[in-house]
């Protein structure tokens, strides 16, 4: 009998099979939810899917009189641009630690130790001195972003440079680079693509620490959102908001694979 | 016979463990020099050695009469048995990367003029290797046979005084190390290289070289091994000689002495 390791599904199979769990769950969603608006028609818990539709149309069209912003936009708006400052500061940051660390000796003595006691503290415990330090506004949020992701990229990438064969950086001194060369022309485009993994690995702490923030303080923000309609136990708008967060996560990644597969196609093991 | 490198009276230790002891011998241009020798007997050691990996604890190496830097330089090129093509560059780039190091310290790269200059040269350099049609491919497209071509052309753009091979061709499969074998005694013979090359295969280096040398231990302590050193025990030289334009590779005649007697005659010799 064929080992289960070895049965390999099609690509159609492939698809199918990944999407009848999600199938399954939204299914397991609504009949819980019919079942709690049989017993309570006015039911927050669970929301239905046409609840839920209704919300966030409102959100996403209606211009709220306080603010006089569309709420979903200005959320969304809010949170990508921290997101978006908080990962370009921890990426440029780590791509040149990263690259001297990885290849410079001395350097890796200097900084080693001080961004392996760094990458230990846990981000969220130093949210307060954050506050403090930068104040409510969105410096501290974007701080707590970088510093949460920037020394775990960084011993990454040190570490992958270190770990590429010694026998190129040899070759290329033999053929007449200097270490700046070295770090540009043999260092540093290597290094691109696993620039790029690091960064979508990160998008997942980066995540928890922008909602962290943005629930601790302040006044816009897909997570600051949810804290703020949790006091309502208003679900049919925290739910969406979940799933609207995902998605953003999910095309973040893709459109980083598509540029690192588009860019480097060296590294994925494919044509020019 | 002019001596382009010099060993002379060299050690290498690390710590307690002595890898090369008393090694002296010098090195004539144009020379095909193979060592041989088994595993852990500083055969590595002392490529790395003439490399500029590593320096001798003792002792002194010579290049031209200069004693060399503990640096590797464009002066000695290598081609290793793995990882010595970039993988992020295509065959071209591969091979123009040390003009381009040597003509643009700051960007690594040129432009205009002297990159049409350096494109031309990379190009008859790889066509010198018999891949001109594999220009713009990516290393990982490449067979094993065609890296170590590309690793060859890449070293020898720079023009270096010696060309040093890590066992380039213990990776191949037979069929594609005989072409190598051909290509590698065709450059050579045309551009007057003087190669060392490092390999596990003895009838590999009888067949190319000019000289044989082969590292061993000449003493034992079965109470503390590691406290003697390999050193060059055997030193053979055959007749093959760079302007032999005559022999061709498939029909290389054996070496004017037989191995066992050469053997025996320099083992008299370094006694």
């Amino acid at each position: 009998m064929t080992r289960i390791v070895n049965i390999r599904p099609s690509r159609g199979a492939a698809i199918l099979a990944g999407v009848l769990p999600i199938a399954a769950l939204v299914l397991v969603y609504i009949f819980a939810s019919e079942a709690r608006h049989a017993a309570n028609p006015a039911d927050k818990v669970l929301p239905t899917l046409s609840a839920m539709a209704d919300a966030m149309l409102r959100l996403a069209t209606t211009v709220d009189p306080t603010t006089g912003r569309i709420t979903l936009i200005s959320d969304t708006i809010a949170s990508l641009c921290r997101l978006g400052l908080g990962l370009a500061i921890a990426t440029a940051t780590s791509l040149v630690l990263g690259l001297i660390l990885g290849i410079v000796p001395l350097a890796r003595a200097t900084l080693g130790p001080i961004v392996t006691m760094i990458a230990v503290i846990p981000p969220i415990a130093v949210l307060p001195i954050l506050f403090i330090a930068l104040g409510l506004g969105e410096a501290s949020k974007i701080a707590l972003i970088a510093i949460g992701i920037a020394p775990y990229m960084t011993r990454d990438l040190a570490a992958y440079v270190a770990g590429l064969p010694v026998e190129q950086f040899v070759k290329a001194q033999t053929l007449g680079a200097n270490s700046w060369q070295l770090a540009i022309r043999v260092a540093l485009p290597q290094l691109m693509p696993k620039l790029i993994e690091a960064l979508r690995f990160s998008m997942g702490p980066a995540w928890v620490f922008l909602i962290a923030a943005e629930a601790v303080a302040s006044d816009m923000g897909l997570g600051y959102r949810i804290f703020l309609v949790r006091r309502y136990l208003a679900m049919d708008i925290i739910l969406p908001y979940v799933a609207w967060i995902s998605l953003l996560a999910i095309a973040a990644d893709a459109i980083l694979l598509f540029v690192s597969r588009r860019g480097f196609p060296w590294a994925h093991g494919g044509a020019r | 016979m002019s001596a382009l490198l010099s060993l002379h009276d060299v050690w290498v230790e690390y710590g307690d463990k002595i890898v090369l002891e008393r090694v002296s011998l010098d090195i004539a241009a144009r020379s095909f020099v193979s060592v041989v020798g088994p595993s852990g007997a500083g055969k590595s050691t002392f490529l790395r050695l003439i490399l500029g990996q590593e320096a001798p604890t003792r002792g002194e190496v010579l290049l031209d009469g200069k004693p060399l830097r503990r640096e590797c330089d464009a002066d000695r090129g290598v081609v290793f048995q793995r990882y010595s093509v970039f993988p992020h560059l295509t065959a071209l780039q591969n091979v123009m990367f040390g003009r381009e190091c040597e003509q643009a310290p700051v960007t690594g790269r040129l432009f205009g003029s002297r990159r049409r200059a350096a494109i031309a040269e990379a190009e008859a350099m790889l066509e010198a290797v018999g891949l001109e049609h594999s220009r713009h491919v990516y290393p990982a497209q490449m067979s094993g046979g065609m890296q170590q071509r590309l690793a060859i052309a890449q070293a020898l753009i720079k023009h270096p005084r010696i060309l040093l091979l890590d066992e380039p061709f213990g990776a191949l499969d037979p069929g594609i190390r005989l072409d190598m074998h051909a290509l590698v005694t065709r450059l050579w013979r045309e551009r007057g290289l003087t190669i060392v090359m490092v390999t596990h295969d003895i009838r590999e280096a009888f067949k190319l070289s000019t000289r044989v040398l082969a590292f061993d231990k000449r003493r034992h302590d079965p109470h503390a091994p590691h406290r003697f050193g390999s050193t060059a025990t055997y030193d053979v030289p055959l007749d093959r000689k760079a302007d032999d334009a005559a022999g061709t590779v498939a029909d290389q005649p054996g070496p004017a002495i037989a191995p066992a007697t050469a053997l025996s005659l320099s083992n008299e010799e370094a006694e």
